[in-house]
């Protein structure tokens, strides 16, 4: 039983991580309907950024409060992502749009080659370790939980909050909503689609990059090529919960860590890839439009 | 003292090499009702799109208070106070009734919003009731009402309707004609409107226009083209059995 429950505990903080990266997924899908492959990328960008901040502060000031350099780390991911998504969208995107539906998917691979080709080539292809940020372990009735995965579950409820709150509460989600069912009307009504896409991409990248500086304190170490197994498994919980559906979003992102560490406890941790890519294969055969989802089909 | 508040002058509008308008001229003073009647497919909600710019118009100009509009993007033209009710209505499905009327005031960021709803309410308390329903479960009387309800939420300089009769029951047609001809007297709210249901659109208007294969064929007063035997004949008689 204590085994069981340490594992849902490790499988909940994958689960946070993997929900963060899929909301990034699922909204860009909302929203223009395109996957954006490059996503993962992006998320091992911020994982990049949140690293050689780490670095810099490190050897700048010794003894630099954790907390601080946690929040200057994740801020400094948050902008950096932002940026080379708006960009991303601004140069490769946006010029596809209205082409037929292949092109920006095809673009979007290739960005997500680039992407991690440029860090390849920037910063080594080697693992980059850091050394333990935070390194605390509480006992909780014969459980260990580190304080690594309070922060990241924290981190995770409370940006999940805000993002609930301006999807749903304020004008700018009014607007995302609003485009995303119907873009002709929204600009009718004074919308500044392309702006509205935009922020988008950057929110949706905020996020990534979030979870990659959670990703990294997690496992202390990034490489290039991380954007690619964690982002598919991130699409794959976008799938499961629904993509375009935001809390799909998250439900299909703590699924799918929780259904991995309870696959490597219980079965074999060299298949738990495999267990988790035969869920995006079934999901996709029974219930293409996943748990949360909206089939297609819509009154009009 | 100065020109028309809007100005259509030879304006074509092509889908890929299709021609749906081919050289239209059109103008709506400030303070008018003016109606676009015509058969189906022969171009009138090309013309309301094209005047609010998507698709833009391939050659001749859109002018509005002066200002060529024919290359602004949509949401500038918006931001003129062009406001639409567009064909098929185009309600936000997936948003309630209040979302979708807090939509058409993003304008003004929602700074005139309670006191506009309440207008809206009263002019259409079947949105009321609903307020809290989502758009697509509305049945397409009250997504007409929710239409052009969320065109007026935007303080419009000039109103464009896009068939406000359709699919609704002729009691409240009746209502919503009214309602705006007292917008039209009390606001001084200039309105543009495509009708099918020819012989209301032409009593309620000042002026009207007849439209056929994407071309202005006739144009005069509400009245006169009431007693055009040639209007009568194509859309009066024939529709009203």
């Amino acid at each position: 039983m204590q085994y069981f429950v340490q594992q849902l505990v490790n499988g909940l903080t994958l689960g946070s991580i993997y929900g963060m990266i899929a909301i990034g997924y699922t909204m860009v899908y909302g929203i223009i309907g395109m996957i954006n492959f490059a996503h993962g990328d992006i998320f091992m960008l911020g994982g990049f950024a949140a690293l050689i901040v780490f670095l810099v502060l490190t050897s700048l000031f010794a003894g630099v409060p954790v907390v601080l350099a946690l929040l200057v780390m994740m801020i400094v991911a948050m902008l950096t992502a932002a940026l080379w998504n708006w960009t991303i969208e601004k140069v490769a995107y946006r010029p596809l749009r209205g082409s037929f539906r292949l092109a920006p998917l095809i673009t979007a691979i290739g960005m997500s080659i680039a992407l991690s080709n440029f860090i390849q080539v920037t910063q080594g292809p080697r693992n980059k370790p850091i050394p333990p940020l935070v390194s605390s372990v509480y006992d909780v009735f014969g459980i260990s939980i580190s304080l690594k995965q309070i922060i990241i579950i924290a981190v995770t409820a409370i940006l999940l909050t805000i993002f609930w709150y301006i999807v749903n509460k304020t004008p700018l989600g009014r607007a995302q909503r609003a485009t995303e069912q119907d873009r002709k009307m929204a600009a009718l009504l004074g919308i500044d689609v392309d702006r509205t896409i935009s922020v988008t991409f950057i929110m949706g990248a905020a996020l990534a990059a979030v979870a990659g500086t959670m990703y990294l304190m997690y496992y202390g170490v990034v490489v290039f090529t991380d954007g690619f197994i964690p982002g598919v498994k991130a699409f794959t919980a976008a799938v499961l919960g629904g993509i375009g559906s935001l809390p799909g979003a998250v439900l299909g992102g703590l699924l799918i860590g929780l259904i991995e560490s309870l696959w490597s406890a219980y079965f074999s941790i060299d298949y738990k890839d495999v267990a988790t890519f035969s869920i995006l294969a079934i999901v996709l055969i029974f219930k293409p439009s996943g748990i949360l989802g909206r089939p297609e089909v819509e009154k009009v | 003292m100065s020109g028309p508040l809007l100005q259509v002058k030879s304006v074509e509008t092509y889908y890929g090499n299709i021609r749906a308008l081919g050289g239209v001229d059109v103008e709506v003073n400030s303070g008018e009702i003016v109606c676009l009647i015509g058969a189906n497919g022969a171009g009138k909600s090309t013309l309301m799109m094209t005047i609010c710019g998507s698709p833009q118009a391939r050659a001749g100009s859109v002018i509005f208070e002066g200002q060529d509009i024919t290359r602004m993007p949509t949401h500038e033209i918006a931001r003129l106070r062009i406001a639409q009710s567009p064909e098929g209505r185009r309600i936000f499905p997936r948003m309630t009734v209040f979302e979708n009327l807090q939509m058409g005031a993003s304008l003004d960021n929602l700074k005139y919003f309670d006191e506009d709803v309440e207008k809206i309410f009263t002019l259409f308390p079947r949105l009321k009731e609903r307020q809290m329903q989502r758009g697509g479960t509305l049945s397409g009387g009250e997504q007409q009402m929710l239409s052009i309800g969320r065109a007026l939420m935007a303080r419009p300089k000039l109103l464009l309707l896009d068939e406000p009769s359709l699919g609704l029951a002729p009691l409240i047609v009746k209502g919503i004609f009214e309602a705006i001809k007292k917008l039209n007297k009390e606001q001084g709210l200039t309105v543009f409107l495509v009708e099918q249901n020819a012989f209301g659109a032409l009593k309620l208007s000042d002026r009207g226009y007849v439209m056929v294969n994407g071309q202005v064929t006739m144009s005069g007063s509400g009245k006169e083209l009431l007693a055009n035997p040639e209007v009568r004949s194509a859309y009066l008689e024939g529709g009203r059995h």
